[in-house]
């Protein structure tokens, strides 16, 4: 499946943050989240592949941590909110089912 | 001004007072107008499916930070700058930035294919193309683009990748309005396409008409029935949890009424969505758009 293949996340920040003051983080990955009791078109089941865990960290402190489940749908979407303090580099991280990794990096601009 | 007096208007002429006596003065220039009133002040009866959906739903589609579909366009603009088939070419080397050159091209599927260069004399070239004078979609425009230009093998109807690029040519059209062209090598198609529209089927013997022109704004089940324009294809459907085509749409309410839908590369789909283009001319694109 061409979506499993190639792992894809949009991902939307403000076009600059200050220091001190709250951002919000919006993230969207492309991912089927197959639960694992579907049917395919067969009969037959289609094996369970999920996300399971999604990290943000911000100049590596951990800001936000998510546990997926199977009732969520495909696609997830995440939205959180966080304070800069440092620099300004966001590492969102998604682990899943049969090794899934993918991982996004964005250096914010802070506004001087 | 000559003040118009209608022998049996009398009393209530004189009830309204000078507002009436105004409005009647004006009369013969009103009917003189009236060739020319615009029919802007007609409210027109049709509306996008958006409408009918919850807020939560209008949001998911109208911020590009939610659309799911947006992931597929970001896939359909690499895929627009990647280089395929045997020429070794991309879409952005012939068309450039689409954004600049192909915006409300989208708007104007399914068109007729003229072949490229005719009339100046390359022959050649015409003959070279496999569709040459037929109707095209824009997923076909874009698989004879590859065919002819890229020399790359066609797309299936529902490939991922024809997907992407079609969404993301769509999204070059959003807010544009639908503008099915005035060919009228379209006409026999669109006669087949309104034809369909309004032919039952299936176990359950019903038309596209019935439900999306009689009984819309009513429901099914807990589902509100839409008007059915198909502006915003290809289009996110929740239910789907993924990006389809107008084909995959109307194949699903073709099995809905329990009939046997047409194989995926019958010429009635194509009929059906040069009709609904043109039952859509004037509104607004929305590819890509979220649905239930």
């Amino acid at each position: 499946m061409a979506d499993a293949a190639k792992p894809r996340a949009l991902i939307h920040l403000p076009a600059s943050v200050r220091r001190g003051e709250a951002f919000e983080v919006r993230a969207l990955l492309g991912h089927a989240m197959e639960n694992g009791l579907r049917p395919d078109g067969f009969g037959n089941v289609v094996p369970r592949d999920l996300v399971t865990r999604f990290e943000c960290k911000l100049d590596g402190v951990l800001v936000c941590a998510v546990d997926l489940y199977p009732a969520i749908a495909a696609n997830p979407y995440l939205a959180f909110w966080a304070r800069l303090d440092g620099p300004g580099l966001l590492r969102l991280e998604w682990l899943g089912d049969n090794g899934f990794a993918h991982v996004e990096t964005r250096a914010l601009v802070v506004a001087t | 001004m000559r003040r118009l007096v209608l022998p049996g208007r009398r009393p209530a002429s004189e009830r309204a007072g000078h507002r009436s006596w105004l409005t009647l003065a004006l009369l013969p220039l009103a009917l003189a107008a009236q060739p020319v009133v615009p029919t802007s002040i007609t409210p027109d009866p049709r509306h996008s499916g958006l409408d009918d959906m919850s807020p939560a739903l209008q949001a998911l589609q109208r911020d590009d930070s939610l659309n799911p579909a947006l992931l597929w366009v970001q896939d359909g603009a690499v895929l627009w700058r990647s280089a395929t088939g045997g020429a070794g070419k991309s879409c952005a080397d012939c068309h450039g930035d689409p954004a600049k050159t192909l915006p409300g091209v989208a708007a104007r599927y399914p068109a007729w294919s003229t072949p490229v260069n005719a009339g100046a004399g390359a022959n050649a070239d015409a003959t070279a193309d496999p569709t040459a004078g037929q109707p095209l979609n824009l997923a076909g425009r874009i698989n004879t683009c590859r065919q002819r230009h890229q020399q790359a093998a066609p797309l299936a109807t529902e490939h991922a990748d024809l997907l992407a690029l079609t969404a993301y040519l769509g999204l070059q059209s959003r807010g544009l309005p639908v503008a099915p062209p005035t060919d009228a090598r379209l006409t026999p198609l669109r006669a087949q396409g309104q034809a369909l529209w309004g032919q039952r089927l299936g176990q359950l013997n019903l038309a596209c008409s019935h439900c999306h022109d009689q009984r819309a704004g009513a429901r099914l089940g807990g589902a509100a029935i839409p008007q059915g324009h198909a502006t915003g294809y290809p289009s996110y459907r929740l239910e789907w949890q993924g990006l389809g085509s107008l084909q995959r749409r109307l194949r699903g309410c073709v099995v809905g009424v329990r009939a046997e839908p047409f194989a995926p590369d019958a010429p009635e789909w194509l009929a059906l969505e040069a009709w609904l283009a043109q039952r859509a001319a004037g509104l607004l694109v929305e590819t890509p758009a979220v649905r239930p």
